[in-house]
């Protein structure tokens, strides 16, 4: 595959503030890429720096081979979708997705020509008169996508596009932006703090956090083999224990030792464990490799959610079964459902579910996306 | 019930909160111009006539400049006069205006206060001390000549010239013309910016198809709060110009003083209604002007 961006030892700052910290990464020709992490993470930033709306205090930014540091935005072969759209509200829904072909002068044939073809695209045929602040949000965004792509970029950049929509829309636009990105053959660069959209939309996720970036890898990747605990912990639910390797393939942690499939490290090395909630096997205490309490039992449709105490450590476990508070039971984990990571500066910070709560879960949530 | 007697309740109050307003518009603005239109439109004994009106257009004056003696509309001359010195002085504020506004407008919070409240301040001192202090600046022997003369560019003469004229109504005008539009900046989203250079406009394209635009609503009311005291103005011209630009605020003037009241209500009276035209032409204009682009 061609490299179509790099980022090489990029560091920003704002106001003595670390942004970025020495940042790499590389960018693929007609990948899907996504800019995953929490709000402050550096991921906006990031992208800023690609659109050309920031510069780099240190590193380079290539283009197709070609260094762009210093190039104004107007003349990168990149677009951007803005978190809030950022559509021309004195233009028509036309005249907004021919803004950049009107700078360029092209015919006006070809202009209405490829505008129809947009608008098709993005299915929005017939809305070319209306007034663009009189559409709801979910079409101002698909004049937004639309104005972005006609000028055929290289790149697209998306910031946060779909933050503003409602669940069900949402999840209709991450369909369709997958199937534009196919469509038109070229790459996106997606920025979003909602894991879930991440997983499911990219080729490639970063993982960010403190203006770094912590893993880069394909969803299965990142889910299946996280680097360290905070990736373990911002994508998907995990229970993060402290562990130590005996040897090659086995590893000790709450008190008993597990089959694993990981290998490599030093004997008696301290790790962090991950067991995913939904990889525990519930069975009879009497069977059971760990045993615990059951704590908190919360009905989510498809599954319960338990909490369970096992020697004092919480931990989440997603079950079809039904079990009553106080009840005690054994927990049985495949060696495939174990993944080590090394010890790192995350460890000891996630993984825990003594604190646990749906409702703090969401709080935390939106407190995140107003930041935004 | 709660539900349905809370919207008259709050009917209300709402037209008493509104009332004083009400009595105070009727009053002072609409009694105001009914008098105005019944005294244009009446002779002195208050019968109907249109010979103010008619005087406006017709009425000639001989005026003789050296060799040639002409014949002249008197008020039409005065009034041609008068758009000319007001366009004039609202062009200038508005292509000095525009780009300062612009440049506040991006600054930091801090020194977008600063420099609103320095543009403020002269508004501040009585307009009469304003107008003076620019007799004694552009006096043949005042501060500028005074300045000129040190530096060996002769004392110009200033006062008593059209060009006194403008620099007096540019001064007194210019906050009206920067205010509005800088009011409009402020509020323009730093996105649609970023989005038009993304989209391949430089800084020109940004301020042409972006900027420009958007801020057209805060030009408009720039333009109308600094023409319409302009052209109407008489102090000004009778300070700055000596008395020798006879304009149509001086023309009104002259006609109350000399107790013809009918006949300069009948001028302000065509004054609004131009004025009023022009605008609602403008306001259409623009308005075209935006679906457009």
């Amino acid at each position: 595959m061609k490299k179509i961006i790099e980022l090489k030892n990029i560091t920003k700052s704002f106001d003595g503030e670390v942004v970025l910290d020495h940042i790499d990464l590389d960018i693929y020709d007609n990948e899907f890429l996504t800019l995953l992490g929490p709000s402050g993470c550096g991921k906006t930033t990031t992208l800023r720096l690609i659109g050309g709306f920031e510069t780099a205090d240190e590193g380079d930014i290539i283009f197709m081979g070609e260094n762009i540091n210093n190039m104004p935005p107007h003349k990168r072969n990149v677009n951007t979708v803005f978190q809030r759209y950022a559509l021309f509200p004195h233009l028509n829904v036309f005249e907004n997705v021919a803004f950049p072909l009107r700078e360029k002068r092209v015919p006006k044939a070809e202009v209405e020509q490829r505008v129809k073809e947009m608008l098709t695209m993005v299915a929005l045929t017939g809305f070319e008169h209306r007034s663009v602040t009189s559409l709801s949000g979910g079409q101002q965004q698909r004049v937004a996508i639309a104005r972005a792509l006609i000028s055929r970029p290289k790149v697209l950049l998306l910031d946060e596009p779909l933050a503003a929509l409602d669940l069900k829309l949402r999840k209709d636009m991450q369909q369709e932006l997958k199937n534009i990105q196919k469509a038109m053959g070229i790459t996106f660069v997606f920025v979003t703090h909602d894991q879930e959209e991440a997983l499911s939309m990219s080729d490639t996720v970063v993982v960010m956090s403190e203006g770094r970036i912590q893993q880069i890898g394909t969803p299965i990747d990142i889910y299946n083999e996280p680097k360290n605990a905070f990736v373990a912990d911002f994508i998907g639910e995990s229970n993060i224990v402290d562990g130590v390797m005996l040897e090659d393939r086995k590893v000790a942690f709450s008190g008993h030792v597990f089959d694993c499939v990981d290998f490599g490290f030093e004997p008696k090395e301290p790790v962090d464990v991950v067991v995913r909630p939904e990889d525990v096997d519930i069975v009879s205490e009497d069977k059971g490799m760990l045993k615990g309490v059951v704590t908190s039992v919360t009905f989510l449709g498809v599954h319960y959610e338990i909490i369970v105490d096992i020697n004092g450590f919480k931990w989440m476990i997603q079950t079809t079964d039904f079990l009553d508070v106080d009840e005690h039971i054994g927990l049985f984990i495949e060696p495939e459902a174990i993944h080590i990571m090394k010890k790192s500066e995350y460890s000891g910070m996630f993984g825990d579910y003594s604190s646990f709560s749906n409702e703090l879960d969401e709080l935390s949530d939106a407190e995140s996306e107003s930041e935004e | 019930m709660r539900n349905a007697s809370a919207p008259a309740r709050r009917g209300l109050v709402y037209r008493m909160v509104l009332a004083p307003y009400s009595v105070w518009a009727f009053l002072f603005i609409l009694v105001p111009l009914i008098f105005v239109a019944y005294y244009a439109f009446t002779d002195q004994n208050f019968n109907f006539t249109l010979d103010n009106i008619t005087r406006f257009f017709t009425a000639t004056s001989t005026v003789n400049d050296g060799a040639v003696t002409r014949e002249i509309h008197t008020y039409l001359v005065i009034f041609v006069r008068s758009l000319k010195l007001a366009v004039i002085s609202t062009a200038i504020c508005l292509i000095m205006g525009y780009p300062m506004a612009y440049i506040i407008s991006r600054a930091s919070q801090r020194t977008q206060n600063v420099l609103i409240t320095l543009i403020m301040i002269p508004m501040w001192m009585n307009f009469l001390i304003r107008t003076y202090a620019w007799m004694t600046i552009l006096q043949d022997t005042g501060i500028l000549n005074g300045l000129l003369a040190r530096i060996g560019l002769g004392p110009v003469h200033i006062i008593g010239t059209e060009a006194a004229v403008i620099i007096g109504m540019v001064y007194d005008y210019f906050p009206y013309m920067i205010l509005p539009i800088y009011s409009v900046m402020a509020k323009m989203d730093v996105k649609l910016l970023e989005a038009a250079r993304d989209l391949g406009c430089n800084s020109a394209g940004v301020l042409r198809r972006v900027i420009w635009p958007l801020s057209l609503p805060g030009v408009i009311s720039g333009v109308i709060m600094v023409l319409i005291p302009s052209i109407s103005t008489f102090y000004i011209s009778q300070k700055l110009g000596n008395g020798k630009f006879y304009l149509i605020g001086d023309a009104i003037e002259g006609q109350y003083a000399a107790n013809n009241l009918h006949f300069a209500a009948a001028i302000a009276f065509i004054l609004m209604v131009i004025l009023l035209v022009c605008m609602a032409l403008m306001q259409r204009g623009a308005n075209k002007k935006a679906m457009v682009m």
